[in-house]
């Protein structure tokens, strides 16, 4: 068969979903790169889908510079996008981001890998949204 | 390959004068190789004549490629005459899926109560194959298969051979989430199989006025057929899976409707009917 750039019908799917959503979601292949995310994400991290489009792994998680609440950074392996491409399992957690307007957001993120088969995984999905500060505790 | 349309309808079969022309038989194609390979694409109510010309001409390998098990495509296999001859070596391929063996889905259909037989007790020597995620070789033919828009695991095949291509791309609704016309052909469901193939068969359901009540159905409507011809930049098409209530006047009227669309010459656009035969 002539070689085309067809995605698998999976990640077809998983985009026409994530457009219908309003909630935020971003969408990268297997090896990590960008291949879609929604206009709910694109309000979240201030950037167009068309200026950020095939990203990689390696740019995504430091462009934003995502970090813990404490203000740590945090690398690829401990966002959970970054889980869910490199373990290859489901991830739940807070990230606090920085908007490319400048803005930091704190952001709880599910994300998941995308199998089409137990044993291809081809890419990974990640759903977010905004989630107030924590509270300060007394004392 | 030499291409022998056996059944095109949709859904189920429909019989009668209107339809005389066309024919009522259920999905069925049968493919011969260079090398003299038979290959047989799904297997609806025109699997039983099919089944009948196999043994007349002393057949004993096929290979049957099913695009899923939807009734109106697996239908004719219980009629179809070379399963029941212990000479015939039959390999059933079909789409993967998680939840079952495909002999074991085969046999939800064929066996007790929906038929008296079951499965398991056939004569014919039958193996049953995942369709492969990669490429595959039957004698002269590579095929690939690719899962397409359709509810439930369905692919889609294609078959080269000699240079030449066939698309065999039925049960598809690559509009579903998708502008045809103004989407990147990577988004496009089904682009891969059909992209330059020297001949696509496609479903070709539904006019314009039937499809937004059939929105998520699994079929297209005769516009997205040629968008997605004219996408992927096939050179011949066959509209396949008419739906059971179109009549042969019909059916012409969605040829016409796909060409203005697609705005090719005429020939390179028919519509399937039993007997038909094409060289690829």
């Amino acid at each position: 068969m002539a070689q085309t750039n067809q995605h698998h019908l999976v990640l077809i799917i998983a985009r026409d979903f994530a457009s219908r959503l309003s909630t935020p979601v971003f969408l990268v292949d297997v090896t990590g790169k960008v291949i879609y995310f929604n206009e709910g994400a694109e309000r979240v991290l201030a950037r167009r889908f068309l200026e950020g489009q095939s990203m990689e792994a390696g740019d995504w998680s430091t462009v934003f510079e995502p970090s813990h609440d404490d203000g740590r950074p945090m690398e690829l392996s401990e966002i959970p996008l970054g889980v869910a491409i490199l373990e290859r399992r489901p991830d739940h957690g807070i990230v606090r981001i920085r908007g490319i307007d400048g803005v930091q957001r704190r952001i709880e993120v599910t994300a998941f890998p995308l199998f089409a088969h137990a044993d291809e995984c081809l890419g990974a999905i990640a759903i977010f949204w905004q989630t107030p500060e924590p509270v300060p505790e007394d004392g | 390959m030499k291409v022998r349309i056996w059944g095109s309808r949709g859904s189920i079969a429909a019989p009668g004068p209107e339809t005389i022309r066309y024919g009522g038989n259920t999905s069925c194609i049968e493919v011969r190789g260079d090398a003299d390979e038979t290959i047989v694409l799904d297997a609806g109510t025109g699997a039983r004549p099919l089944g009948e010309s196999l043994m007349e001409r002393q057949v004993q390998r096929i290979d049957l490629f099913l695009t899923h098990l939807h009734v109106d495509h697996l239908e004719g296999l219980g009629m179809f005459a070379p399963i029941w001859s212990p000479d015939v070596e039959l390999h059933i391929w079909g789409p993967p899926s998680p939840v079952a063996s495909l002999d074991e889905r085969i046999a939800t259909y064929f066996s007790p109560p929906l038929f008296p037989v079951h499965l398991s007790e056939v004569p014919a020597r039958v193996t049953f194959h995942d369709a492969p995620r990669d490429p595959w070789t039957i004698g002269s033919i590579t095929i690939t298969a690719d899962p397409i828009l359709h509810p439930g695991a369905t692919v889609g095949y294609r078959l080269e051979s000699d240079g030449k291509s066939l698309a065999y791309v039925t049960d598809h609704e690559p509009a579903l989430g998708t502008d045809l016309d103004a989407a990147s052909t990577s988004w496009i469901s089904g682009y891969a199989l059909a992209h330059h193939a020297d001949l696509l068969i496609h479903d070709c359901q539904y006019t314009e006025d039937e499809y937004p009540d059939h929105v998520g159905w699994g079929h297209p409507s005769a516009a997205h057929v040629a968008s997605y011809a004219r996408r992927a930049e096939v050179d011949r098409l066959v509209l396949f899976h008419h739906h059971p209530g179109h009549a042969d006047a019909e059916l012409e009227a969605m040829r016409a409707a796909v060409l203005a669309g697609w705005q090719v010459e005429p020939q390179r656009c028919i519509v399937a009917a039993e007997g038909t035969e094409i060289d690829v």
